[in-house]
């Protein structure tokens, strides 16, 4: 077993671990160094130290970013996780028990496959689609029949104070179906003995919900948090794509990544664009730890 | 778990303690009572899922009907079918909005990332899980901490570092660049699978005299098989959808996959008024996955959902 064990080991390691230094450590390295530098691309990396944060801290579109990601944060996951957690308990509890067995609703099957179809389309993709859908004349879909029905367009994007909110609505269009197909794998692993048991009772379908199912999906519940809170802090392509100028209109929708791209690659900012990059690490990171230290909770064994 | 659950719910029954001994009588008020808010909770359950069933689909419809129309039925109201089904609208797409091009690009640059991850990611994935040496663990946790990192960290440097190496704006210097960054995930997910397989299997192709490359390619990724399906689907999925790095990696036209080809269709449609031709590229970008969906839905769903579920 033992012989030529190192040179296997050393030649099925080499290639990834290159390639994987090369185009994932080292940049991530460089980004913390370049935050320090005033940089345009040419020449040598100036080094400025903090000066790079101070301008950050008074840089409007950098606050409004990050107020932006904390709406996100709170509002798509909030949203996402409650119309999914109704679905997955409708598609799989719903209806009842049957041969003692947990059954869903009729046409539970086909619900599924519907729901979860947005999630092989790229976001790219859907935000064009959901350009053509909020489209502020006869030809969007909403408005197209809105119009028709003699009520005054809604501007979806071009409203300052409902564009995030379009936005958020269409992150929670195409979230829902993973996180129903999510949470139905958890729910399949409840023992059906508890609901009967439960019904046995008495308790009622929302009594089931919230006593039985809920704590019992608490672990699933956590992981769709963190993921939902990552997905929160990135949204480059559905804000690059479907909003009006990237980020607009006047920064309304903008998000770091944007921003992060903006300073870059149209202005040529490249130290600057990689203290935001550094601050957005460090916002990502903080979320990540909140939410295991507070969600840390004992979960319910069965 | 039943006693407590009695204790809790608000039910109108009287007093705990009768609750296990129920009359004859008594369970078949509670069964209708059970019976009638099933089906009101069912009822208003059924409105909800075809209501968000009607969400999801009328978009991409909508979209697949406006493929075929022209500027003023397009204008006149959203919900009249096409007069004829011009498919000239989707010739231009194809051609003059150079989706086909896009299209193949993306292809191109899927299967070669895809592979690329597939062969490297477990060939580091099963050193990792069942091989014992200096360093294993570091190089694991090496590979595993890049998931918390975000990519636009390191979006500014990596910039350079592919210019640099003479590899911007090139379709491997994309494949590389998807590998490296798909790599994460990957390892973590197939050493898991792979310290799950037997052990006995390896030790009886040992004592057959096979090398250790052999074991690995002849014994143990046929036996990995249904790991390395969930993960190669993760991977197709998720470099298909990439935007932001071709966004930074592809300036050049001609190298564009077709996440970049749409947006870009899409801000001209504004200029030309060609939203037919919109409409188009946008069906010929969703009509395959709607395709491919339908075929793999199961497999989709389970490689999509499998590191959640981990």
């Amino acid at each position: 077993m033992r012989q030529g064990k190192y040179p296997f080991v050393i030649g099925f390691l080499a290639l990834p671990v290159l390639l994987y230094s090369v185009f994932v450590i080292a940049p991530y390295a460089q980004a913390f160094q370049l935050a320090m530098t005033s940089w345009r691309g040419v020449g040598t990396p100036k080094w400025v130290g903090f000066d790079n944060f101070r301008r950050l801290f008074e840089d409007e579109a950098f606050w409004k970013a990050v107020q932006h990601h904390g709406i996100l944060l709170l509002a798509l996951p909030l949203i996402t996780i409650a119309i999914a957690l109704y679905f997955a308990f409708m598609l799989n509890v719903g209806g009842g028990s049957r041969g003692g067995e947990r059954v869903g609703v009729r046409g539970s099957g086909f619900y599924r496959v519907v729901f979860f179809f947005p999630q092989v389309l790229a976001v790219a993709i859907i935000a064009v689609l959901f350009q053509m859908v909020y489209r502020p004349n006869e030809s969007g879909l909403i408005n197209g029949v809105l119009m028709k029905l003699g009520l005054d367009p809604v501007f979806f994007l071009i409203r300052p104070n409902l564009a995030l909110w379009s936005i958020i609505g269409v992150l929670v269009w195409q979230a829902v179906g993973f996180y129903v197909v999510l949470f139905s794998a958890g729910m399949a692993s409840i023992p059906t003995e508890i609901y009967e048991a439960a019904e046995m009772d008495g308790a009622s379908r929302v009594v089931l919900f919230f006593r039985v199912t809920l704590p019992l999906l608490w672990d699933t519940l956590q992981v769709a948090w963190v993921y939902l809170g990552i997905a929160a802090f990135d949204c480059f392509a559905i804000v690059a794509v479907l909003s009006v100028d990237s980020g607009g209109p006047d920064g309304a929708t903008t998000v770091l990544a944007v921003e992060i791209y903006r300073n870059a690659f149209v202005y040529s900012r490249y130290g600057y664009a990689s203290a935001m990059g550094v601050a957005l690490f460090f916002l990502t990171i903080t979320f990540a730890a909140l939410t295991l230290r507070v969600s840390k909770r004992e979960s319910v064994e069965y | 778990m039943g006693p407590e659950m009695t204790t809790k719910t608000d039910r109108p029954t009287p007093g705990p303690g009768t609750t296990r001994k129920l009359t004859a009588a008594a369970g078949k008020g509670r069964d209708r009572r059970i019976k009638s808010e099933v089906r009101l909770f069912s009822r208003l359950g059924h409105v909800a899922l075809l209501a968000w069933a009607v969400i999801v689909i009328v978009p991409v419809l909508w979209t697949f009907l406006a493929s075929f129309k022209n500027t003023t039925e397009i204008f006149s109201s959203p919900w009249t079918l096409p007069a004829e089904l011009r498919w000239e609208n989707w010739g231009r797409a194809w051609t003059e909005a150079r989706v086909g091009r896009y299209f193949i690009n993306s292809v191109l640059v899927v299967a070669g990332g895809v592979f690329g991850t597939m062969l490297l990611g477990s060939m580091a994935a099963y050193v990792l899980a069942r091989y014992k040496f200096v360093g294993n663990r570091l190089i694991y946790y090496m590979f595993v901490s890049g998931l918390a990192f975000p990519v636009f960290l390191a979006l500014v440097p990596l910039f350079f570092v592919v210019k640099n190496l003479g590899l911007l704006d090139t379709h491997i210097g994309l494949v590389l660049v998807y590998i490296a960054y798909s790599l994460p995930f990957t390892v973590f997910f197939l050493a898991a699978f792979f310290k799950t397989l037997p052990t006995s299997v390896a030790e009886a192709g040992m004592i057959d005299g096979c090398s250790h490359t052999r074991l690995f390619f002849q014994v143990m990724l046929p036996m990995a098989k249904p790991g390395l399906i969930s993960v190669a689907i993760f991977n197709i999925i998720g470099q298909w959808s990439q935007y932001q790095l071709p966004l930074v990696l592809l300036p050049d036209k001609d190298k564009w996959v077709l996440t970049q080809g749409i947006a870009e269709i899409s801000v001209n449609a504004g200029y030309q008024a060609d939203w037919a031709g919109l409409f188009a590229a946008l069906t010929m970008a969703i009509l395959p996955m709607i395709i491919i969906y339908a075929i793999f839905q199961r497999q989709i769903q389970g490689g999509l959902t499998a590191g959640a579920l981990k």
